[in-house]
């Protein structure tokens, strides 16, 4: 990659995150990523993020759990061995639905959250024993980092940054291996 | 931001009411056209309806064994027929149903709009006593519809003294007098006690919207730094709240199961409620949209909408949780003296039954999903719509079996009703909407209502 220099700015104040983050986007510079303690309202618009589709996935796995209870208790219950029990009518699925449908419920909610739940995980790249990629400490406690690629343009971007009430501003060599 | 009903408004209004009074009327004549005289006639011209039935019953007989011919026996007012010594004759028993009709018809579309109104007070106590941020720019909307739970109640308990027994079966002391199962249930099931009731209802809900309305209005008035107002209205609401829910609850046995006295289910008040909860919020956004449209709402925006929506959404899922709660509980268990509530209803009220489920889950589930879906107003209205006629269906599936059984029909009689009602409900709605500004500005959250933003 030829970006194998970034520039870390360096807030204290979310509220001077999100205007600086304004600021760099207005002067068309390219946010490489931005690491903050908690999650910052609006920051996602502010970076011009698209939208998440982890509902849109969330709701098919749900019509994927319903239909593993409806097969599953289809076959067992109504094909495979239609027994008396207790005088429930066990003819055909619908007769006997009532009593599938707690079973429906929970195996739908139960897909639709585990699933969902780790497709978060395989697209955010989160497991066991990852190194963690924070670049800064200090990022999980108090202060924000903004990480912005350097294409020879060193001195209008720190001087950019500095403008935008940066405490601290790095130049670091990227390894892009690292990652 | 100033509102006045519009003329052609209050004109719409009108004409409803006058179509809908003369559907209420046809509907009274049509069923006294059939009497003693002429009901054998009168059954035998529909022999070809009965022939179909009975194929029909006889084919589920073979599945359904002995249940079917108790259920036979429990058509419509069960008590009647299964009174010892006092057996009544097919003619008469379905005379009964051909007059119960007009007056179950307009009882249904009465309770309908009232418990919108009812429905509509409950959730603007719940903002008030939850001190919630978003919703005060929607209050005076909530206002002015629950201006109909007075005049809306009176009715409901006018209806219920004029048609008596054709809705009631436990009032017609001669079935009283043969059934030792509501003989059981007389010290609570007693005309004069079941009016006082009501009227204690009735009064405890307008007393609670006079004096809620009022201090809001005071509260626009009075001087900045005087909250006082709102703080009454912070108490009254939560003393409402503990009110509403006990008399709800038997509010619902009175006005509703007890049209089958034979039967009884104890999650029967929530589910009421949950069915006028959804509804009542369902109209708050059908006429906070309405009112948008004619841009006197400038200060809500769509978050305002996306929260009711949210509401219909949460709320319609609820009531299917207590729906199916109780029939399937009912269901698994199987004892005679509760399952035939359902096998009536799934043998005669097919469609109905089960399509007013479809109405008020599929729908609101599938169509409110979408986060985007619920900032769509036209989207929302339509669902709105939707569920609204699916709780109108639900009432329709509590009453009428108890009162005209199998004889049931979506005509003119309920048709002329709903109509009627609604022009009531408009009229007096949108007029209340008239009286004081569409801002409560002196509303602490208000502030922060106007810039609610989700």
């Amino acid at each position: 990659m030829e970006a194998s220099k970034v520039i870390h700015a360096i807030y204290t104040d979310d509220d001077v995150l999100m205007a600086a983050v304004k600021t760099v986007r207005a002067e068309k510079h390219h946010i490489e990523d931005v690491f903050t303690p908690f999650p910052v309202h609006g920051l996602d618009k502010a970076m011009g993020l698209a939208p998440t589709r982890l509902a849109i996935t969330a709701f098919l796995y749900g019509c994927v759990g319903l239909s593993v209870a409806t097969l599953m208790m289809n076959y067992i219950m109504i094909e495979d061995w239609p027994q008396d029990i207790g005088g429930k009518p066990s003819f055909s699925f619908l007769e006997n639905m009532p009593a599938f449908v707690p079973i429906m419920f929970e195996l739908t909610v139960f897909f639709a959250a585990h699933l969902m739940v780790i497709t978060f995980y395989m697209r955010s790249r989160i497991w066991p024993f990852k190194t963690a990629e924070n670049p800064d400490p200090r990022t999980t406690d108090d202060h924000f980092l903004m990480e912005i690629a350097v294409h020879n343009n060193e001195e209008a971007l720190t001087s950019l940054l500095k403008g935008t009430g940066a405490v601290e501003i790095n130049i670091v060599d990227k390894d892009e291996d690292a990652h | 931001m100033e509102y006045k009903i519009s003329n052609r408004l209050r004109t719409g209004a009108i004409i409803l009411m006058i179509l809908g009074a003369l559907g209420v009327g046809y509907g009274f004549m049509d069923s006294h056209s059939v009497n003693e005289d002429n009901i054998t006639e009168f059954l035998a011209n529909e022999g070809h309806h009965d022939g179909a039935h009975a194929t029909e019953a006889h084919g589920s007989e073979a599945e359904h064994g002995e249940t079917l011919s108790e259920v036979e026996a429990d058509h419509g007012h069960g008590a009647e027929a299964e009174v010892e010594g006092h057996e009544l004759s097919h003619e008469e028993h379905v005379l009964h149903q051909i007059h119960n009709r007009p007056y179950a018809a307009l009882y249904v579309a009465a309770f309908f709009f009232f418990m919108i109104a009812l429905g509509v007070l409950a959730f603007y106590a719940i903002q008030y006593a939850a001190q919630a941020g978003w919703s005060p720019v929607l209050f005076r909307v909530m206002e002015g519809i629950t201006a109909y739970v007075l005049p809306g109640g009176l009715i409901v308990l006018a209806i219920i003294l004029v048609a008596d027994s054709h809705i009631f079966i436990w009032m017609d002391e001669n079935v009283v007098a043969h059934d030792a199962l509501i003989q059981n249930k007389s010290s609570w099931l007693d005309k004069t006690w079941f009016l006082i009731r009501g009227l204690i209802f009735v009064g405890g809900w307008s007393a609670y919207r006079h004096f809620s309305r009022k201090f809001s209005v005071a509260q626009d008035l009075a001087d900045v730094n005087d909250k006082s107002y709102f703080k009454k209205n912070f108490r009254i609401s939560a003393a409402f709240l503990v009110f509403y829910i006990y008399t709800e609850s038997m509010m619902s046995w009175d006005w509703i199961m007890s049209v089958d006295p034979h039967w009884f289910s104890t999650l029967f008040g929530w589910y009421v409620f949950a069915s006028m909860f959804v509804s009542g919020i369902t109209v708050i956004a059908l006429i906070t949209i309405y009112l948008k449209s004619k841009g006197l709402l400038t200060f809500v925006n769509n978050s305002h909408i996306h929260d009711l929506a949210k509401f219909m959404f949460g709320i319609s899922i609820f009531w299917t949780y207590l729906w199916f709660s109780q029939f399937m509980l009912i269901w698994y268990a199987n004892i005679p003296e509760e399952v035939t509530y359902y096998i009536t209803r799934i043998e005669d009220y097919n469609l109905p039954f089960f399509g007013m489920v479809a109405l008020n889950f599929l729908f609101p589930l599938l169509l409110l999903m979408n986060s985007d879906y619920k900032r769509i107003p036209w989207f929302v209205v339509m669902t709105g719509v939707v569920i609204l006629f699916g709780h109108y269906l639900d009432i329709f599936n509590m009453i009428m079996p108890a009162t005209v059984g199998d004889r049931w029909f979506i005509g003119i009689p309920e048709i002329g009703s709903i109509l009627f009602f609604a022009g009531l409900f408009i009229f007096i709605v949108f007029t209340s909407l008239g009286k004081h500004p569409l801002l409560a500005k002196g509303n602490p959250f208000v502030k922060e209502s106007e810039h609610f933003h989700y």
